[in-house]
């Protein structure tokens, strides 16, 4: 049987057109800028490496800027939009509008292993490239083992799941794969 | 139908998709510290606002179709009972633990399924806004289930709360699976969802988890209906009264 530990990660289509929009753009020095703004309630992961932030153009004046909703109703989407404003602001951009894109539909699997470590590192499991059907191994980000119990569905957010370790007692959160 | 009216009638089809999940919303919000315990009031409220997000992403849809000013707010807070059109099992009173989860469950299952058929909608925006609640649909089905499981095999008194539930929301249910002259033009077109098609599926995978959660079928000897004609029942005025009360008494307020 193929479970999700064997899977040769791919990155999806649409993350790679992410990518390739930053790494083509003629505005570098924004998307740089940009990687200060992090995520409100995570402060270690940044808008783009959590997939949030989808482009940056310029229109005329105004810098505009797509974003993705994480869940539907995450209350952290307005605290992100008020931080790529005051982030332009602050360096000289004074028109700056928010746009928010649905399609595609974002998707943990656009993180990259970096910020899935910065999330260990912070103390969230990391939802490694599993989806809803299939969970990956969920490891303590305390001790490392891979004897956890789920507590409950939703943790502190409705990105995470709340999980204990068997080995360390520690509770943690998990970060849902979505 | 002339494209005025195709829109028209996508309008009418986004309200009431956002108003069942509002109103859903609302009702699981109700219980933002009122759960059995912490855990259950965080996933309570974490489910009700992927039902509120889920109504601004409509509300904001019909608004735009709209062209008039309106907004998604202009959806929320400003129309009566009789302008809503949600489907009546989203709007009875929370009752016990037992209801919710049950009414919760009865939904997800065919919200899993709804939003599914909803990804091939001709409308883009509309199969957007499928794309991203099936995602969240799940997990929110696999935590219903799990409860449904738990109360049916738990103690006598979860199991005898829990048929209570089963047997007072099933004539509810029927409502889901029906199709007005609107909805029968919109899935004509290949926008709406025909969700009679839905039905089999739906009565399978109930069937099974009653079944396992040694809950009874309800006969199926009662049913009522009217939530998309805007007839319904005594309890949404009570909600909304709750739930518009900063709008009415503040018209225009922000924070």
């Amino acid at each position: 049987m193929v479970t999700a530990a064997d899977r040769i990660p791919v990155l999806p289509a649409e993350e790679h057109e992410r990518r390739q929009r930053r790494s083509r753009s003629t505005l570098p020095a924004l998307w740089d800028l940009l990687d200060e703004v992090k995520d409100p309630e995570i402060p270690v992961i940044s808008l783009w490496e959590l997939g949030v932030l989808q482009d940056i153009e310029q229109r005329g004046e105004t810098v505009v800027v797509t974003i993705t909703p994480t869940y539907s109703g995450c209350p952290a989407m307005t605290v992100m939009e008020e931080d790529i404003v005051a982030a332009l602001q602050a360096a000289g951009h004074d028109q700056v509008v928010v746009e928010t894109r649905l399609s595609p539909a974002w998707s943990t699997s656009w993180m990259t292993a970096a910020a899935q470590e910065k999330l260990r590192d912070w103390g969230i499991a990391p939802p490694g490239c599993g989806s809803a059907e299939v969970a990956g191994s969920i490891s303590c980000p305390r001790c490392g083992s891979e004897d956890v119990r789920k507590l409950s569905e939703f943790g502190s957010t409705a990105c995470k799941a709340l999980y204990q370790c068997n080995s360390c007692a520690e509770p943690f959160d998990y970060f849902k794969p979505i | 139908m002339t494209a005025a009216n195709t829109q028209d009638a996508v309008l009418q089809y986004a309200v009431r998709l956002g108003d069942d999940a509002l109103v859903l919303g609302h009702r699981l919000s109700e219980w933002c510290s009122n759960a059995p315990f912490l855990e259950e009031d965080l996933a309570l409220t974490n489910v009700a606002l992927d039902y509120i997000g889920r109504a601004r992403m409509f509300y904001s849809y019909a608004a735009e179709l709209s062209g008039d000013g309106r907004s998604e707010d202009s959806f929320a807070y400003l129309r009566d009972c009789r302008e809503f059109t949600n489907l009546l099992l989203h709007e009875l009173p929370r009752g016990d633990f037992a209801f919710t989860m049950a009414r919760q469950y009865l939904v997800d299952e065919y919200a899993l399924a709804f939003m599914q058929a909803l990804l091939e909608s001709a409308d883009q925006q509309l199969a957007d806004i499928a794309a991203k609640a099936v995602k969240e649909c799940k997990y929110h089905l696999r935590r219903s289930r799990d409860w449904m499981l738990r109360l049916g095999d738990g103690t006598e008194e979860s199991q005898r709360r829990l048929q209570t539930a089963v047997d007072d929301l099933w004539g509810y249910t029927d409502e889901l699976f029906e199709l007005d002259a609107l909805e029968t033009s919109l899935v004509a077109a290949g926008i709406a969802v025909d969700s009679p098609a839905l039905r089999p599926a739906w009565d399978a995978a109930v069937r099974d988890t009653l079944a396992e959660a040694s809950i009874d079928l309800p006969a199926g000897d009662w049913s009522v209906r009217g939530g998309r004609q805007g007839i319904h029942t005594e309890s949404l005025g009570h909600l909304l009264s709750e739930l518009q009360f900063m709008q009415r008494a503040y018209p225009g307020l922000e924070w």
